[in-house]
């Protein structure tokens, strides 16, 4: 926030906005890794799972959180620089609100639910197999 | 105004000063993205809270078919490829080129499409539409404003073709495009979090 | 309110005859409203107005004359705010003692949830919007906003959600829910008719306009600042409006989205907040409130910024701390996003979460705190004028105290068990935003009337109001204190 002597000389004279829209190379890459990071949970689930249920949790999981990065750098070109970090600054502060509500309302609300009388909590309700079939 | 506030006297121009054409044009789209993100948190939040109400109906692994799945985000992920080329087509100024690639896209977004309006269709058919249980409210309510934004992206895309067609790669056209396809692979981005957490966990 | 036909038509919905309230005070507001109208539209055609009101005004994209529409508005919609109160108070004041009162429990409800709903959305945010609008493109010496057409757009849309809000007083009814409209008592099953509908309307309405208008603001103070006001030299009002935009941006699509889910559960039978079928109604009051604590925050920050800008004028004094006082603004708009269990501490989510809520509730009023102190120390041996703003300005230091205080006090997980649905809670809420709120907008006004309309305007009855103002919910609230 405090680069001043950016926003003395070049702010609104002209305005290098810091966009790129990458490479052919940076592109490929990016599929690439995406398709790699996509074909090991879809693999992993598919097949069966490990037999740790956990584990395959937090490779499906871990997984999507590098995809998530992946498409960041070399799709949406995120950077530090783009519109005098204003970008990247907007996203951080959008991350950190997206985990606040899912982490918050999912603690509150399982909170609530351990809490309720006994007669009246649903989770210990059975799911239908082979439903459909 | 009077700047009441340096610590050492400072002045600025405050007469009214130029500003480039559409300068603001994309940080202001990307804010409208995080703003769509949350929207989308809110709805993973309410199928993290939801998702395991059941209400002694189907679950996940009666309902769901990861094959499909598979397909429709192989079709999204070279979808944001092929606009990654557009882009670059239309950065090197080469307009037929990023027609091509622009109407790859549009193709395989109308596949996303058509596959899931099949699988949703598949579901209402077996009784297991949104009013069952809350579980399907939250997957049809999540899944479907992700499909509801790609059919808008969709609309977007073929409008801009018809824009690129009659005025070419203008400059208006490049930064509606830039908008675009931040668009796109945001949606592409949101995809991942619901085939992970919707699909993925759910069948585990 | 027995004879309602649920029945629902292809183009009218639920909507038919007996949509025409049956009630004498209803038709009375109606008559007097059509003899206003009637009047305001042969005044305007007499002096040939509708052409300028329509070129000059309307269809404007100039950001001063956008916030002043923005003024009108929410003026015009504190009238009715305003009359609801009073009807409450009447209705409070005349059923005790075996008596009904005037108004039967339908219309009472009605009334309730008009006022919280209109206040909120079709009054302060108007005002805060407009005073922004108007404000922040001129200290930040931009010629308009960054999109001057969206920004006509926004504001067109925040009338279309009053427009609707209004229109329920005459076709059909209004949400009789509070002015959250918790369900279950805003589902299908207990709100079967209209009312509820208009509220989802008009405030979807409205708060996309407001998103929007967040979005071009937030836009604005980040692309169009005039060479070399970097950030930690711009005008207080604009550290404050910058905070509050993004705070607009990053909570209004909670409320968006929370309220789409409701009209799900009404429209298509789905069964998110149901109370059957694995519904959790909780949920709502978690999401809503995700946005509703924010959204508290979005109301004040612009008005602390008008108390900065106010108390540094007539002290003849630079603004103590101006750096403080920023560090505090950003502090609140982070904390704001992790207190909104305050709001619920009696759902029964356990000690551990209501401890956790209940002390960030309490570290949130340090940095509030802070500004009180930043506002005395400027005032310190300053040249003090009390003229019309710093008049107000005092009024809020002393009402907003004792909101403040309450409200620390409510922090207090087992004293809120006590505290909550009283007229505590009542009291504490509305002198933090009367004090807070609708002061500073009367000192913002007072202070930017010159400038905004050429003349200069103060009189001793404004100045006597100021005080009877600050008096009035003063002794309001100690009277509910003792209440409770």
């Amino acid at each position: 926030m405090a680069d001043t002597a950016h926003a003395k000389t070049a702010a609104h004279v002209h305005h290098p906005d810091g966009h790129d829209h990458g490479t052919y190379r940076s592109y490929a890459i990016g599929f690439i890794l995406s398709v790699i990071l996509t074909a090991i949970p879809f693999g992993l689930v598919m097949m069966g799972g490990l037999e740790s249920r956990l584990l395959t949790a937090g490779i499906v999981i871990g997984s999507a959180a590098i995809q998530v990065l992946v498409h960041m750098v070399y799709f949406l070109h995120m950077n530090g620089r783009s519109d005098e970090g204003w970008t990247m600054m907007a996203l951080i502060f959008t991350v950190v609100v997206v985990v606040i509500i899912l982490a918050g309302s999912l603690w509150v609300m399982h909170n609530m639910n351990a809490n309720m009388m006994p007669q009246m909590n649903h989770d210990g309700m059975p799911q239908l197999s082979g439903f459909g079939t | 105004m009077t700047p009441t506030i340096a610590d050492d006297a400072q002045y600025w121009d405050t007469s009214p000063h130029h500003h480039e054409e559409g300068a603001s044009t994309t940080i202001g789209f990307w804010i409208y993205l995080m703003s769509d993100c949350l929207m989308f948190a809110v709805l993973f939040a309410v199928f993290g809270v939801l998702g395991q109400s059941y209400a002694a109906g189907p679950g996940p692994q009666a309902l769901f078919e990861l094959h499909l799945v598979a397909i429709n985000t192989a079709f999204l992920l070279l979808s944001s490829l092929t606009f990654g080329f557009a882009m670059l087509s239309t950065v090197a100024g080469r307009q037929d080129r990023a027609m091509l690639w622009l109407g790859a896209t549009l193709v395989l977004g109308l596949a996303f499409l058509a596959v899931e309006i099949y699988e949703f269709q598949h579901l209402i058919h077996l009784g297991a539409g949104p009013q069952r249980s809350a579980f399907l409210s939250s997957f049809f309510a999540l899944v479907g404003t992700h499909g509801l934004h790609v059919a808008f992206g969709c609309l977007w895309l073929g409008t801009l073709m018809i824009q690129i067609r009659k005025h070419g790669l203008t400059g208006a056209n490049i930064r509606r495009m830039t908008c675009l396809s931040m668009f796109w692979h945001f949606l592409d981005v949101i995809w991942i979090g619901v085939f992970t957490f919707v699909y993925l966990l759910g069948m585990i | 309110m027995a004879t309602i036909d649920h029945s629902t038509t292809f183009l009218l919905g639920r909507l038919n005859l007996s949509a025409i309230p049956q009630d004498p005070i209803v038709w009375a507001t109606f008559v007097v409203v059509v003899i206003g109208g009637a009047g305001l539209m042969a005044v305007l055609t007499k002096y040939r107005l509708w052409g300028y009101l329509w070129h000059e005004w309307f269809t404007t994209v100039d950001h001063k004359k956008i916030g002043i529409m923005y003024m009108v508005l929410a003026l015009i919609m504190l009238l009715r705010g305003f009359a609801d109160a009073v009807m409450m108070r009447l209705q409070s004041i005349l059923a005790f003692n075996g008596s009904e009162g005037y108004l039967n429990s339908h219309h009472y409800d009605q009334i309730f949830t008009a006022h919280g709903v209109i206040m909120i959305f079709f009054v302060a945010m108007p005002f805060i919007t407009g005073l922004m609008n108007y404000l922040v493109p001129l200290q930040i010496g931009a010629r308009d906003v960054s999109f001057p057409f969206l920004n006509n757009l926004s504001f067109w849309m925040t009338v279309g959600g009053a427009v609707i809000i209004m229109a329920s007083l005459f076709v059909g009814e209004f949400a009789q829910t509070g002015w959250l409209a918790f369900p279950p008592l805003s589902g299908i099953g207990f709100s079967p008719w209209v009312g509820v509908d208009y509220y989802i309307w008009g405030l979807q309405v409205a708060g996309v306009g407001t998103t929007l208008s967040g979005i071009n603001l937030l836009v604005t103070i980040i692309k169009m600042r005039a060479p070399g006001m970097d950030y930690m030299r711009m005008p207080i009002f604009t550290w404050t409006a910058l905070c509050t935009n993004i705070l607009i941006v990053a909570s209004f699509p909670v409320l968006t989205v929370t309220l789409v889910l409701l009209t799900l559960d009404r429209y298509v039978g789905t069964n998110f907040f149901t109370s059957d079928l694995g519904g959790n109604a909780m949920l709502y009051v978690n999401l809503i409130w995700i946005w509703g604590h924010p959204e508290v925050y979005i109301l004040i920050l612009p008005l602390f910024g008008v108390f900065s800008e106010v108390t540094a004028t007539f002290s003849g004094k630079r603004l103590f701390g101006y750096t403080s006082m920023v560090y505090a603004t950003v502090c609140i708009t982070v904390l704001s996003y992790i207190v909104w269990l305050h709001h619920f501490f009696t759902m029964g989510s356990g000690a551990s979460v209501n401890a956790f809520f209940g002390i960030t509730t309490m570290i949130i009023s340090v940095p509030t705190g802070a500004k009180l102190f930043n506002w005395i120390f400027t005032m310190y041996r300053g040249r003090i004028r009390f003229d019309l703003p710093m008049m107000w300005t005092v009024a809020f230091m002393l009402t907003f105290t004792v909101g403040g205080m309450t409200g620390v006090l409510l922090a207090v997980p087992p004293a809120d068990f006590v505290l909550h649905n009283s007229l505590f809670l009542v009291a504490h809420f509305h002198n933090v935003i009367i004090g807070g709120v609708l002061f500073g907008l009367f000192a913002a006004i007072n202070f930017w009337w010159p400038k905004a309309s050429g003349s200069s305007w103060t009189s001793s009855g404004a100045r006597s109001a100021s005080g009877c103002g600050s008096w009035a919910s003063g002794s309001r609230s100690c009277r509910c204190t003792s209440w409770a």
